[in-house]
């Protein structure tokens, strides 16, 4: 007996799929190394910020054995001697090792103003020798005896938390464990993430408003002409982003160029705020992308044939239909591919938005900058982070349908 | 100019509104560029046009400065270590993906280039916080490794983009004449590609010398780099030693910027 012609083919197919694996495997190994450095020296570093995010050894570490006798606890009323006890014995441990302000500060994120019960409760039981230290702790503060202040503690025994992603997209976990919104007056991520999604917007908008009549421009112009153009979109591009905001920061200064060349045109009688201004920011950054959306925009134009809208006019089509039914859509790539990638860009802005923006302008990255420098928030900073990094992530998958990774040039 | 014979009046307006368009738009890419280079000849400490005096006090200023001269040595080596590191590394990466049978291509060169992608301060935080962990943190080594990782995607695809036009059937020849692999890819393949290396190259150094935010949290006073001093002296007062240093860093990319325009005419030929 014959096998079938099927299982014929799929023999054959695995067989040259085996013949060619030493191939794939020696393709594979000239880029082994980038990938393993990539992976180690910038994977690594993306994942230790998502562990950071839900990462949460305060309370597990310096309340131990209070933890162990919370779990007795009827989780609805003050609880017994025992758990205080325990409380005070867990708190003269962290007198002695400093790390009471840390549990006192991972708990002042959930209940405002436990980092200071926290604190003086570990200098108090620190001068006491023996109980009992429940009338101590409740004399102390009101806070020792409601039952929701021993629900976080226990909530926050688990080794990893939602609480701070939670707080990126402005929720929270009520007592009993569902999801709620934070009040209003604390409700501030989902504004900054529209507030970054709503200025790359702009950005993407203004580049591609301004650069598409650009990119047309450099199709028609004569090759001497079209080649300096193109220099003058590179050069930019090829300009520190640090030098083009400075350069921004100079002219939009309210003693800067800007408003002089105004005061001097009368077209004001008095100095114009730009510096630190939504207006300021959007223009610094559009002038930064530019070059970004111009690029693809050009490479597609170049390849479509002008005899196309010649055939159109010759058909009846007018100027303006002819444009807009023959020419526009096939440009359409280029859009799609300057426009996501002047997005993503946006997104991620950080240095801009610090120098040129002012505090309603500050984008999620200035944010994360914030809270790991001053506030000391690592967790939520990460979780900002991991915020950031889904929305460019879902964006940079859109972009790879599209367009596709290898059709990124430079210049 | 530039319109077909067929065109009409309202046409030719229409083309001669969109010329002037876009030539505003080349002014507003390239005039604030250069706005600094006056400013920084000027003689006042303040920055209003025209110049009313020139000097040199600024460039004095920052060459008489040693935090200024140690942050700009602090970045040139930075620069020319994430250069050698990135290009070998970058070369090699797409010497493989240009093989037809390469595994995978489009999700490991998705990986490869998402350096480019990720934004910045994300990939500043989790170095900061991962790096801490092993005492990489205010160290040369550890901004050397995070910035060799942002500037291998501008190598991968300079040198992917000329192993496109690269006939592989020269690499056979040396080989069956003789020549071992190595031999024949320092021989014949490398001459052949070099522009592209070299234009990733200097991507790779313009990427680490200009390089911002991965610079603030990585290093401390010893490592700190010029482009960290001059954001540190724009959050705390602008002054025109910043745009002499700016000016600077301007001069280095026309620099840099120029040898790559010459090297792809060259390839181009």
């Amino acid at each position: 007996m014959t096998a079938s012609p099927d299982i014929e083919r799929i023999r054959t197919f695995v067989a040259v799929r085996r013949a060619a694996r030493p191939a794939r495997r020696a393709a594979f190994s000239l880029a082994l190394p980038l990938v393993a450095f990539l992976l180690i020296a910038f994977v690594a570093p993306i994942l230790y910020l998502l562990v950071t995010a839900v990462d949460n050894p305060e309370t597990k570490t310096v309340l131990p054995q209070t933890l162990t006798a919370l779990e007795s606890w009827d989780g609805a009323s003050t609880p017994e001697e025992a758990v205080f006890a325990a409380l005070a014995a867990d708190l003269k441990i962290a007198q002695e090792n400093s790390t009471a302000a840390l549990v006192g500060k991972r708990l002042n994120y959930e209940i405002s103003g436990m980092r200071s019960k926290v604190l003086a409760a570990s200098r108090m039981v620190a001068g006491m020798d023996a109980g009992p230290y429940r009338e101590a702790f409740l004399d102390q503060s009101d806070l020792w005896a409601a039952p929701e202040t021993w629900a976080v503690i226990q909530r926050n025994g688990a080794s990893l938390t939602p609480y701070y992603l939670l707080t990126a997209v402005d929720l929270k976990q009520s007592p009993t464990g569902g999801l709620e919104r934070v009040q209003p007056d604390q409700a501030i991520f989902l504004t900054i993430l529209g507030r970054t999604l709503l200025v790359a917007g702009m950005v993407t908008a203004f580049t591609l408003i301004l650069g598409y009549p650009v990119a047309y421009v450099l199709t028609i112009a004569p090759k001497t002409i079209a080649a300096v153009m193109m220099l003058m979109v590179l050069l930019p591009l090829w300009t520190s982003l640090l030098v083009r905001t400075t350069a921004w920061v100079v002219l939009l200064q309210s003693d800067g160029v800007i408003n002089s060349i105004l005061m001097t045109l009368h077209l004001t009688a008095e100095k114009v705020q730009l510096i630190f201004t939504r207006v300021g920011t959007v223009t610094a950054m559009t002038h930064i992308q530019l070059p970004f959306t111009i690029l693809p925009i050009y490479s597609v134009m170049r390849s479509i044939q002008p005899t196309q809208l010649r055939a159109a006019r010759s058909l009846g089509a007018g100027p303006t239909s002819a444009f807009w039914r023959i020419y526009a859509p096939q440009t359409l790539p280029g859009v799609v591919a300057g426009c996501l990638m002047t997005f993503i860009l946006s997104l991620g802005y950080y240095i801009t938005p610090a120098l040129v923006g002012g505090p309603q302008d500050q984008m999620v990255s200035n944010f994360i900058s914030t809270y790991i420098n001053r506030d000391l928030n690592w967790g939520l900073a990460a979780a900002l982070g991991v915020v950031l990094l889904i929305v460019t992530l879902a964006i940079y998958g859109l972009f790879l349908r599209l367009v596709g990774a290898d059709k990124i040039k430079l210049g | 100019m530039w319109l077909p014979s067929y065109a009409t009046p309202s046409e030719r307006m229409m083309r001669i509104l969109v010329v002037v368009f876009a030539i505003l738009v080349m002014l507003f890419l390239i005039a604030p560029l250069f706005i600094i280079v006056p400013l920084s000849f000027s003689k006042d400490p303040f920055f209003t046009l025209p110049v009313r005096e020139y000097s040199l006090r600024w460039y004095a200023d920052l060459f008489g400065n040693p935090r200024w001269m140690e942050a700009m040595v602090n970045s040139g080596i930075a620069a020319v270590l994430t250069t050698i590191f990135a290009t070998t590394l970058g070369t090699l990466a797409a010497l493989g993906i240009a093989r037809p049978d390469f595994p995978a291509r489009r999700f490991v060169m998705a990986l490869l280039i998402s350096p480019m992608i990720v934004p910045i301060v994300i990939v500043a935080v989790g170095s900061y916080l991962f790096f801490g962990q092993f005492g990489l943190t205010n160290t040369r080594a550890g901004l050397v490794f995070a910035h060799t990782a942002l500037a291998t995607p501008f190598v991968v695809i300079t040198v992917t983009a000329t192993l496109s036009t690269y006939d592989t059937n020269l690499t056979r020849a040396a080989n069956s004449l003789g020549a071992s692999g190595l031999s024949a890819f320092f021989r014949v393949t490398l001459p052949n590609i070099l522009p592209g290396v070299i234009s990733g190259a200097i991507f790779a150094f313009a990427t680490s010398f200009d390089e911002v935010v991965v610079a603030l949290f990585l290093t401390a006073a010893e490592q700190r780099t010029l482009p960290v001093q001059m954001f540190s002296g724009i959050r705390d007062q602008i002054n025109p030693t910043i745009m002499a240093a700016a000016t600077m860093l301007l001069a280095l990319s026309i620099l840099l910027f120029a040898a790559l325009t010459i090297l792809t005419r060259k390839k181009a030929r």
